[in-house]
């Protein structure tokens, strides 16, 4: 799978390809890393990562737990302890310092239907036959939240294809491909980005998480040239509003992913990875370039 | 192009609907799931059915740490409850760990941490299909009673003579629901061709007879010395005034 | 839950379902009884349960010449109608997935190689090299360098005719059963004690005693259906008592009143204790001892059975002398009693006084009759004939023998063991119908019938079963048959006999149906047809003989053990085997000539052509053997059997007979069977006015009619558990598997009933040394190791210091581990004592 937008790229030496692939190889690299550490534990007994994306053991020792998942069992009536609010407690710290959508695009295994769906979609050149408001995954999460309460289980994590891909995957199950498969559809022929950029209530929860994120995309405006690729490729483009990248110098919305995608495929090199101090006055964060 | 006050209007009417009836879809999906019978049996120290739903995070770690690979996760359209732990007995029983690794590798305390002992836990009940199982037709298998970790309690054997040989006798095997923990042993080894003996949810066989009787042959006839009578609690008075007035007065014409 | 041990064991799993060569794993097959369809298509015949001594019929059902269904007979007296769950899969056991079909022989580069891998081959080249390999180690040996194993799973013809090929033929006795594992000790004792082998009484003792009592007899494992009887007969008669002696809790405890748990080896004093009881409180039955009884005792420094280079053996001074004894009076007998104080045999075996004081009122009790069961806890014994005269000592003088209800009752492990390797006689010492080969007029009688030149039996007995292993090891033995058991499985110390089957100069030929351990260190398997493969007859632990027809062909080139040894007779011819004397008066005598072929001389004799095939009896069935021969050879055979035992109280009925019947007790005599032996009134063989007559002993010196009262000691065994080994193993069976798992281990629903054989252990036990349940455990002794999983909850409930296992699993070969000492006297090993160490593997 490859990135390249298509059209009007000229041909380039392998390396340098690969070169602008490196962000793109090192996010597959790690989600199915994850995967691969997941399973070897039920494979092979490996101690390195040990359950799901849903909670799970670091090394034996160290506790994760899916934030959200806690949330609704919390809201489902049950009162959680030990182990498991030590591990969203990692989780969340964790997040809130690479920021909460980099485990979207770093860690989801759905990303990369959902990417897959994005890059078929650009080859075919097809359509989004619908358009769907960005806000309503703020009404999945809150419906998730709500349905948790009233039926006493933790409502997204029923249906969610997150998880399920990722149970899927690990365990070696039944047919959640479907599911998997339909959103692969749903993304590739009836609404662009449908999936992780409107629908998923798990991304919009952790995008909460990613309010004082250290790593944000630099903007130089000087060098842009408005070529617009960098909103070609973006799953959430509304980050990369023109406007507010001259004010800020940066991407500051909790919406932008990581995938670091626009920063290798951006011309005039105006869009880098930084590091910015949150501490400071937030509207006056020191941008620093790294590498 | 902004949209006229009409257009919004429809479009929020068409989301409203679109978000209603999906959500009316995710919560009946929801409560059929979630309230339905057990029909599974969960790992030891699984919380009542109800609970544990709502309790299990799905994370698959009792299943990975279980050294038989008995516990196995739900799947999407194949069996109720995706993603949560059960097992099948005749494919693999619970081998009863007496250091129970699957309690522990549980994060959320759906499968309860204060199971400590393996023979305390209430996974599930066998039941012994009578007309199918080889010991009550007459002939020496009670494989079941033999292959339980708790043999001689969980099950027994019960004698019985056999009128028809005149000279054998049957060899029953016995469940009993307060000691059997449902681990499946029975039903994994039993020989018959489909399982003479079943392990299924608790609440399916769990059975108990009135709360006000007593097995007059096991407590024994004593009386009560030193009677005590009740002296200053009121007589109980059960139902109503009305009910009998009702029945007296309105019983209809008894007589042709 | 430390992910080690998960690891370990999943992969443990993995290697021995790997490890277990030999057992295909067996995948759940679809019941072929339900796909065959309709029951109106079965054709049914009457035959007999493939597995234990207790000699259940069953109905066969077949179609389409496949064995497709299966019930208990419910004309047979023994289960009328019922089964274990073993029997219960009678049809199962033939269609095991890695069925041996064809004979296959170890070659590389074309031709025998000891160490080539196994390739099919013809029956022709099979028997070319198994002949030349036969002739060479028999020139460069002798009749005794060449050896059978035999078996108390033969069908009796399959006996018979190896008897007479190996001793009339090969003028050798080096055949030798794997019963010789399993009742040699009672046959011993009863040669001793009655002068004729087999139980006096009958099953219907069960039904009519008052007390039953078990001595080291699991009969609720290993005894099912006869244990069925007990319950019903506890259960029916209130005053029935059932006592349970054994060295831990088994199942036969949830039925017993009393459970009596002894240290091992103290079976010895707790008799002594019962007889003590007896002499000292008047309970002797004088009127029964004076006419009936003489007492006797015998030699004591015995040794083990060991190798005479082992340093127990160099010091026993009477080990040459076993089994000798000599009469003595009852002031004598009951001064040796002196020491066998109930406080004493307590301290020694740990039961408490009150119980060793029960026990004896209720032998003594003149009003209760009692029948004494015991297996292999009093067989399988470095003392083992002497406790079985033990147990004959308790009931002789009580009187409480012979009579219905009233018994001493050793029940046979093996469909045959009486049938075959007794009564045919295919050990090593002996003879048919109880005579042995040392006795000149025995072997006078044999030869007559057998037609024989006199001098042509070998009088100098054989090798037993075990040594027959230290001969191959010491290449003393080159070639040995194995014939429907398994050696090199069954046999206490183990790696030495697997180590010299694949190392020493030898050649080893397996008969059997499926790739057994034995089969796997062999140089030539041969195909077996399995038991509804064949005709055939087994004679079961209360004396019934039960004969049956073939019911299905046998797959491939697979062929009756029958066949087998007939096949391998046409290949010697008499100028090789026999001495020109021995021709010339053969010649003389029976027209017989050098050129002649042990097949002519042996079984296709001018008698056994006159047994005409196809015969009416056959009802239509077929016999691929008789096919072949064009003679009705097992009928042939089965006449001229049992022309040993008639009027010599071992009298067995025509061939015809029993396939018109239900089985039959021997002595038959004018058409009807014997239950009670020796006993007036019952035992043809006794002559009216005599009460009891124990024919056995007439004509023998001093005892003239009468048993023997043995005055036994106890003995310490060779091996106790101590500080480096501080446990007893004890080994033995669970009703699930038969034997070696040969065949059961093969039926998929008894594998997954039961997979493993597992380390029974006291949980304290087990906590001491580190282990909890399921955790893999290595047994350690002297010999060898095992590894099993440990089981502190199961059927089993050792006390502490004390360790079983069960034999059935190729995994867990756990006679790596005993030890190989024997009854000095009987020759059978004690596989239920070593000193073994348990710890975490």
């Amino acid at each position: 799978m490859t990135e390249n937008n298509g059209n009007d790229v000229p041909r380039e030496a392998p390396a340098k390809i690969l070169w602008g692939m490196r962000y793109l190889l090192a996010r597959r690299m790690t989600q199915i890393g994850i995967l691969f550490l997941f399973s070897g534990a039920l494979l092979w007994d490996w101690r390195v990562l040990r359950g799901n994306l849903s909670a799970s053991w670091l090394f034996e020792a160290i506790p994760l737990a899916d934030p959200f998942a806690v949330l609704q069992i919390f809201f489902a009536g049950q009162s959680l302890e030990g182990d498991v609010l030590w591990g969203v407690l990692i989780v969340i710290l964790f997040y809130a310092l690479v920021g909460g959508r980099v485990f979207c695009s770093w860690v989801c295994p759905m990303n990369m239907v959902t990417d897959l769906a994005a890059w078929t979609r650009r080859k075919l050149n097809i359509r989004s036959a619908y358009q769907l408001n960005r806000s309503l995954r703020w009404v999945a999460m809150f419906t998730a939240l709500v349905l948790s309460g009233l039926t006493g289980v933790a409502a997204f994590e029923w249906i969610s294809p997150v998880s399920g891909l990722h149970r899927e995957l690990v365990f070696g199950l039944g047919i959640g491909w479907t599911a998997v498969f339909g959103i692969f559809l749903f993304d590739l022929l009836l609404v662009r980005h449908g999936w992780c950029g409107h629908l998923c209530p798990l991304g919009v929860f952790y995008s909460l998480l990613g309010v004082f994120r250290l790593p944000r995309i630099r903007f130089d405006a000087d060098s842009c040239d408005q070529c617009g690729q960098c909103h070609r490729i973006c799953p959430e483009p509304h980050v990369l509003n023109l406007s507010e990248l001259r004010a800020a110098g940066r991407v500051n919305s909790r919406d932008c992913t990581n995938c670091l995608r626009c920063t290798t495929l951006c011309p005039q090199d105006s869009l880098a990875l930084g590091l910015v101090n949150p501490l400071p006055d937030l509207q006056q964060i020191e941008t620093k370039e790294v590498s | 192009m902004p949209l006229t006050r009409r257009q919004m209007a429809v479009r929020a009417a068409r989301s409203i609907t679109a978000g209603a009836v999906a959500g009316t879809i995710w919560y009946q999906l929801l409560r059929s799931q979630a309230t339905a019978h057990a029909s599974m049996l969960r790992p030891p120290g699984a919380l009542d059915e109800q609970d544990f739903l709502g309790r299990c995070i799905k994370c698959g770690n009792c299943v990975s740490d279980c050294p038989f690979d008995t516990l196995k996760l739900a799947r999407l359209g194949r069996e109720n409850t995706p993603g949560t732990p059960f097992y099948e007995a005749r494919q693999e029983p619970c081998h009863m760990c007496t250091d129970i690794p699957c309690i522990k590798s549980c994060p959320t305390g759906a499968l309860d941490p204060e199971l400590q002992n393996i023979n305390e836990s209430k996974m599930g009940l066998a039941e012994i299909n009578e007309e199918t199982c080889l010991a009550y037709l007459g002939l020496r298998c009670e494989i079941c009673y033999r292959v339980c970790p708790k043999i001689g309690k969980a099950v027994t054997l019960r004698y019985r003579s056999q009128e028809r040989t005149g000279k054998h006798a049957f060899l029953e095997p016995v469940i009993h629901q307060d000691e059997c923990t449902g681990c499946g042993m029975c039903e994994h080894a039993c020989p018959t061709d489909e399982a003479s003996v079943r392990v299924l949810p608790r609440s399916l066989v769990f059975g108990s007879f009135g709360r006000h009787y007593r097995l007059g042959w096991e407590d024994r006839g004593v009386i009560t010395r030193d009677f005590e009578p009740g002296a200053g609690t009121p007589a109980a008075v059960p139902g109503s005034r009305e009910k009998a007035l009702n029945t007296l007065n309105r019983g209809g014409k008894l007589y042709d | 839950m430390s992910v080690s041990r998960r690891s370990f064991m999943k992969t443990s799993v993995a290697t021995s379902a790997a490890l277990a060569v030999g057992i295909t794993v067996p995948e759940q097959l679809a019941a072929q009884a339900a796909k065959s369809g309709v029951d109106k298509d079965i054709q049914w015949d009457k035959s007999v349960c493939r597995f234990c001594g207790v000699g259940c019929g069953i109905m066969i059902g077949t179609s389409k010449n496949r064995v497709v269904a299966v019930k208990g007979d419910p004309e047979c007296p023994v289960n009328r109608g019922l089964n274990c769950v073993k029997g219960y899969f009678n049809a199962k056991i033939m269609y095991g997935d890695d069925r041996i079909t064809q004979p296959l022989l170890r070659k590389k580069n074309g031709k025998f190689d000891k160490q080539g891998d196994f390739v099919p081959v013809s029956w022709d080249e099979a028997f070319d090299v198994m002949e030349a390999k036969f002739k060479q180690y028999y020139r460069e040996l002798g009749p005794t360098g060449i050896a059978v194993a035999g078996s108390g799973q033969y069908t009796v013809d399959e006996g018979y005719a190896a008897v007479k090929l190996v001793k009339a033929g090969w003028r050798s006795n080096n055949i030798d059963p794997n019963a010789r594992h399993c009742m040699a000790s009672a046959v011993a004792a009863f040669m001793k004690t009655f002068g004729i082998d087999e139980p006096p009484g009958c099953y219907d003792d069960i039904e009519l005693t008052d007390a039953v009592v078990l001595w080291g007899a699991n009969m609720a494992e290993c005894h099912p259906i006869l244990w069925s009887r007990v319950t019903n007969r506890r259960l029916t008669a209130e005053h029935v008592k059932v006592i349970n002696l054994s060295p831990w809790t088994n199942r036969c405890t949830d039925l017993a009143d009393d459970e009596l748990i002894f240290k091992p080896n103290t079976d010895l004093a707790i008799w002594n204790a019962v007889a003590k009881y007896l002499v000292d409180n008047d309970k002797v039955n004088w009127d029964f001892v004076n006419k009936h009884t003489v007492f006797k005792d015998g030699p004591t420094d015995i040794g083990y059975g060991l190798r005479a280079s082992h340093p127990l053996e160099k010091v026993a001074k009477d080990r040459k002398k076993a089994g000798g004894g000599k009469l003595i009076d009852f002031a004598t007998f009951r001064k040796h009693l002196e020491p066998y104080t109930f406080e004493y045999v307590s301290e020694l075996s740990g039961v408490p006084v009150k119980q060793l004081e029960d026990l004896a009122k209720l032998y003594a009790d003149p009003e209760r009759k009692i029948i004494s069961f015991w297996t292999m806890g009093m067989n399988q014994h470095t003392r083992g004939t002497w406790v079985n005269t033990q147990a004959y000592m308790v009931h002789l003088l009580t009187g409480k023998i012979s009579m219905p209800g009233n018994g001493a009752f050793s029940l046979t492990g093996q469909p045959s063991a009486c049938g075959t390797a007794r009564e045919v006689g295919t050990f090593a010492h002996r003879l048919p119908a109880d005579m042995v080969v040392k006795n000149k007029k025995h072997r006078d009688i044999s030869e007559k019938l057998w037609k024989l030149p006199a001098g042509t039996l070998n009088p100098k007995p054989g090798s037993p079963y075990l040594t027959m292993l230290r001969d191959l090891e010491d290449e003393k033995i080159k070639f040995y048959w194995v014939q429907v058991c398994n050696p090199f499985q069954n046999t206490a110390n183990l790696n030495h006999w697997l180590k010299a089957a694949r190392e020493k100069d030898n050649f080893i030929v397996v008969s059997d149906p499926y790739p057994t351990i034995s089969a796997q260190v062999a140089d030539l398997i041969l195909p077996s047809a399995m038991l509804y493969e064949k005709w055939g007859a087994y004679g079961n632990a209360e004396r019934r003989i039960q004969h049956w027809r073939e019911q299905v062909s046998p797959p491939g080139e697979a062929k009756g053990d029958l066949w087998h040894v007939m096949e391998f007779s046409k290949r010697f011819t008499l100028k090789e085997v026999w001495t020109p004397e021995l021709i010339q008066a053969g010649s003389q005598q029976f027209g017989y000539h050098a050129d002649m072929t042990l097949y002519e001389l042996l079984y296709a004799t001018p008698e056994a052509k006159k047994f005409q095939w196809p015969d009416p009896i056959a009802q239509g069935h077929a016999n691929h053997i008789a096919e072949e021969t064009g003679f009705f050879v097992h009928k042939y055979l089965w006449e001229e059997y049992r022309q040993f035992g008639l009027g010599k109280a071992h009298d067995l009925a025509s061939f015809d007979t029993y396939h018109k019947v239900r089985g039959l007790r021997w002595p038959v005599v004018n058409g009807k069977e014997t239950q009670w032996r020796f006993k007036e009134g019952y035992d043809p063989y006794v002559d009216p006015g005599k009460g009891f007559d124990f024919y056995g002993n007439r004509g023998k010196k001093g005892m003239d009619g009468k048993a023997v009262i043995w005055f036994r000691p106890f003995a310490e065994p060779p091996e106790s558990p101590d500080a480096d080994y501080p446990f007893w193993l004890s080994t033995g069976r669970v009703l699930e598997h038969w034997h070696s798992g040969s065949m059961t281990m093969r039926v998929p629903e008894l594998y997954r009933a039961v997979t493993n054989a597992l380390l029974y252990m006291h949980p304290a036990d087990a906590e001491k040394q580190g282990l909890k349940r399921h955790d893999l455990a290595v047994i350690e002794s002297r010999r060898g190791t095992v590894k099993a999983y440990v089981e502190t909850e199961g059927r089993n409930k050792p006390p502490q210091g004390l360790v079983f296992v069960p034999w059935f699993d190729t995994r867990v070969l756990i006679n790596k581990v005993t030890l190989d000492a024997t009854c000095p006297i009987s020759k059978q090993t004690d596989f239920k004592k070593c000193a073994v160490k348990v710890y975490k593997a």
